[in-house]
């Protein structure tokens, strides 16, 4: 298997880029009204790819579309059937997927504002602009569409300068994507912790950390005569409709972040100082992003702050092992680290190792990595206003979005064994600080603790948690390559093979 | 564990029958009508599942015959101590509910004696794991109750110096002597472990190595062919590995994510051919081998989530039933076989019709994740009726409660070790 280039000008930009200079966005959720008119849309709208712009562009639009949106422009069902299981079955439609992922209580589908019944979006359109260019940008698009689609909602977003509604710097942890592809394509395990990740953890069409590749539709070229799409990478017989492409999920959080500054300042009876250091200890992060393991909160200017792990604290002592970064990403290696030599290995690798086995419930995380997305909503509540209960009375939160080659084992792994898990890491009456939904296990046990180990004796423990982040809508979408949106959007797509 | 065939036209009443068994999809209701599994103190697991032959479609693909093989009721259980005597027992407090089960079974009629008719239909069971070989049902349940009355109890201010921890501990031994006293929590000593059951112990620790050396000159004369024929049935073995049905992958996953652990039951063919045949079943007994003398505190290799897990082959050795019982999620558990285990997958399920292509028995084969992961859930069967004797507790409670008794009833730990196990609570 030779190893091609990658096609930037295929790839939409958000998989390179945050759009970080295009400061204002918004996003369109839209159902498919004429199939015509919607597919002549889709055949020539301007995406963005990830071909590098100096200076950066006014606007930028990316696109994603559904299942039932794929449906609706008429492509064939086995075609649809040929993506992910999880993407095929969507979000929110299935109990027990709502019951892994924690939405369940107050964020059962059942509540949501969209994503769910009648009000699943068939396509995304996410607009970018630089300050003061989203209106009339947003105004010309609305005009283009409204003839094939209906405005299902629009999700406005807030620049909140890269914090999000808690207060905390956000979007730190990103994996660094294997560009140049200089990361060997075979199985073979990683002994450190890495933050360097194969491409095919997040594109579609290209080899992943295991050497292989995810689920998307290959085609038989004689379904695409005018040969838009590429050539499969594995598999050069046949056309690659997911090459290029990405599976991505957005979800709709409101935080309350009155709620959340009220019980942490309870819990510290008011002191500023304990207040911080209770609400980093959640996070894992102070509220400049510094990592609670590498400091005790003082800023420390310069950093990188995402080159630490857990290693030196492995039992929680610095940064608590339920905290919501360490839940999200542990950062730890295929195998725990030990001395060097055949027989160490061994002994790791057959379990004899007792300290090994001790820091061994969490491993391999670079199989469960997310580029995120993500854009916050609302208006910005200081932690003043949350503590005296001012501030605006609007919803604020996040429109969480994520990336990511695998649903399965990327989002609703981490969304499910890690963040909601009541047994993270051997944890017990906890699941995340942040996101939990503190509904009682089915066995009755509480999950709306939170504890911190200490250096001598038991954990200090925080209980009664509220929740603070609720779940509002959601739903899966595939970000085409541009080449397969232009497939999609033919008539070729349609019909048996 | 118990298989026999389904009575012709009786399967629809004995699914029906078994769902009433339930409290909520796939978990029973400890103390339903027809078995009332709580009433065995010394079960930990149970489950009932029924068993087809639907994936015997396989072996079209191999060109080789298909026999038709009868639709299969199999029932089995994990629990201390010998199996018939729990099996009297249960036969003695639920035998009704049995014979209401085993009606809907080929040969069992009004006049059958269910426990004989079990033990009739009881096959062999070819390898087994148990997380803590020795610990019981009551222990875990005693020591559940002493870490909750600890761990509610115990003062969580910062402990700052060694007195403060021994006068931590010897506070926390005074109360739950009191509570001891005054019957709200029991400790029952733990019991010696039958003479019997150690020189069994000890006959299989020495009988297999023997066995091993009588063999070792013939294997290593034989080693180029076994290479031989291991490396090119590898290489031309047919893989199986389609996408489940997305219906069959929901009525798996209806009964997962319930309590913290879950259930997992799996069938398929073994690879025609003596060679085949007889690989698996060496392996079986070097796995039973070391699940019973090496593996017996709380890991097997890298996994430390599984409570118990079995293979049983049925249908003269042609199929292989495989069930465990694991703590977290699914896909955690897949990630977990891919990640810490592939090696140890390998050596059993690549000696079954289909499975990913593995190379030197160890490598390959799970590691192909998603050929695997379809693998493995198309090969998954519905666990109609589970139960699990302690709902909410997870292999890491069981062995930190472990301790924390130890700890307790141990008055001549070291500084550190009392600094330790106050981190328990």
């Amino acid at each position: 298997m030779s190893t091609r280039t990658v096609e930037f000008d295929d790839i939409q930009g958000l998989l390179r880029f945050g759009y970080k200079h295009q400061t204002q966005a918004s996003f369109l959720l839209l159902q498919v009204k004429e199939r015509e008119a919607a597919r002549a849309w889709l055949a020539s709208v301007p995406v963005s790819s990830a071909i590098t712009a100096d200076p950066p562009p006014d606007t930028a639009l990316q696109l994603a579309l559904s299942r039932d949106g794929l449906q609706a422009l008429g492509v064939a069902d086995d075609i649809v059937n040929a993506f992910s299981p999880e993407f095929v079955s969507g979000l929110g439609r299935d109990a027990s997927q709502s019951r892994r992922l924690g939405d369940v209580g107050a964020n059962a589908p059942e509540h949501w504002q969209w994503g769910a019944g009648q009000r699943v979006p068939h396509v995304l359109v996410m607009l970018y602009a630089l300050p003061g260019r989203l209106a009339a940008f947003q105004q010309a698009v609305e005009a283009q569409v409204a003839s094939a689609f209906d405005i299902l909602l629009r999700l406005p977003t807030s620049d909140m300068d890269g914090i999000e509604p808690f207060g905390f710097v956000d979007g730190i942890s990103q994996p660094r994507l294997d560009w140049e592809r200089t990361r060997a394509v075979r199985d073979q395990e990683q002994a450190a912790y890495d933050n360097l990740s194969c491409l095919g953890e997040y594109l579609l069409g290209y080899p992943n950390e295991y050497g292989g590749f995810t689920d998307r539709p290959l085609l038989d070229p004689q379904r695409d005569p005018q040969a838009l799409l590429p050539r499969a990478e594995d598999r050069p017989a046949e056309a690659d409709l997911g090459r290029n492409g990405s599976y991505l999920v957005l979800r709709q959080l409101r935080q309350d972040v009155h709620g959340f500054w009220q019980f942490v300042n309870a819990q510290v009876g008011g002191d500023a100082a304990q207040r911080e250091r209770l609400a980093a200890a959640m996070v894992g992060r102070t509220r400049q992003g510094v990592p609670v393991v590498t400091s005790n909160g003082d800023a420390d200017a310069g950093k990188d702050l995402n080159a630490f792990d857990y290693q030196a604290d492995t039992q929680g002592v610095r940064c608590p092992l339920g905290a919501h970064v360490r839940r999200a990403n542990p950062r730890n290696a295929d195998l725990p680290s030990g001395g060097p030599g055949l027989v160490s290995w061994l002994k790791r690798t057959l379990g004899f190792d007792a300290q090994a086995r001790e820091r061994d419930r969490v491993a391999s995380t670079r199989f469960h990595r997310m580029l995120r997305r993500g854009r916050e909503y609302g208006a910005a509540v200081s932690i003043d206003q949350a503590l005296s209960g001012t501030g605006s009375a609007s919803d604020t939160g996040l429109h969480f979005i994520c990336l990511g080659a695998s649903l399965a084992r990327q989002f609703e792994f981490v969304q499910s064994a890690w963040l909601a898990s009541t047994r993270f890491d051997g944890l017990r009456n906890e699941s995340d600080p942040l996101l939990g939904t503190r509904e009682p296990t089915a066995d009755g046990s509480p999950t709306n603790e939170f504890s911190m180990p200490q250096p001598g004796g038991p954990d200090r423990r925080v209980c009664g948690l509220p929740q603070f982040v609720t779940v509002l809508g959601g739903a899966y979408f595939f970000l085409p390559g541009i080449r397969a949106l232009r497939y999609l959007a033919s008539t070729r797509s349609q019909g048996s093979p | 564990m118990l298989v026999a065939p389904l009575a012709a036209g009786r399967e629809a009443s004995l699914r029906a029958l078994l769902v009433t068994m339930n409290a909520t999809p796939g978990t029973a209701d400890p103390c339903n009508a027809v078995l009332p599994f709580a009433a065995i103190e010394r079960l930990h697991f149970a489950r009932l599942v029924v068993l087809d032959d639907a994936l015997q479609v396989d072996l079209d693909t191999l060109g080789i015959p298909r026999p038709r093989l009868p639709t299969v009721l199999s029932f089995m259980g994990d629990c201390d101590g010998p199996a018939h005597e729990v099996l009297a027992e249960l036969v003695q407090r639920a035998g009704e509910g049995l014979r209401r089960i085993f009606a809907h079974c080929e040969g069992f009629g009004a006049e059958t004696d269910v426990l004989a008719w079990m033990q009739a239909h009881d096959r062999p069971i070819a390898a087994s794991y148990v997380n803590w070989v020795g610990r019981t049902v009551r222990q875990i349940k005693e020591e559940s109750a002493l870490q909750r009355v600890l761990s509610a109890s115990v003062s969580r201010a910062p402990v700052n110096s060694a007195e403060q921890a021994r006068a931590l501990h010897a506070g926390l031994r005074d109360l739950v002597n009191g509570e001891v006293r005054a019957g709200r929590l029991r400790l029952t000593p733990p019991e010696p472990t039958p003479l019997a059951w150690q020189v069994a112990k000890i006959a299989h620790l020495l009988a297999v190595p023997l066995v091993g050396l009588l063999a070792l000159p013939f294997l290593i004369v034989l080693s180029p062919l076994l290479v031989y024929l291991l490396r090119t049935r590898e290489s031309s073995d047919p893989e199986i590995c389609p996408r489940p049905q997305a219906s069959a992958l929901a009525e798996l996953q209806v009964l997962e994510d319930i309590d913290v652990s879950n259930q997992y039951t799996a069938i398929g063919a073994v690879k025609p051919g003596l060679f085949r045949r007889w690989l698996v079943s060496a392996l079986l007994v070097l796995i039973d081998y070391a699940c019973r003398h090496v593996f017996t505190c709380g890991f097997l290799a890298r996994v430390q989530t599984i409570h118990f897990a079995r293979w049983v082959f049925i249908d003269d050795k042609t199929r292989v039933v495989f069930t465990s019982n694991y703590d977290g999620s699914h896909q955690g558990y897949m990630d977990d076989f891919i990640n810490k285990v592939a090696w140890g997958l390998n050596l059993v399920f690549s000696n079954g019709v289909g499975w990913p292509r593995t190379r030197w028995l160890i490598l390959g084969g799970a590691r192909i994740e998603q050929d695997f992961k379809r693998y493995q859930r198309r090969h998954q069967v519905p666990t109609q009726v589970w139960y699990k004797a302690y709902p909410g507790l997870s292999l890491h409670d069981l062995t930190r409660n472990q301790r924390i008794r130890e700890g307790l009833e141990n008055t001549q730990m070291s500084d550190a070790q009392t600094l330790a196990w106050l981190r328990l609570l």
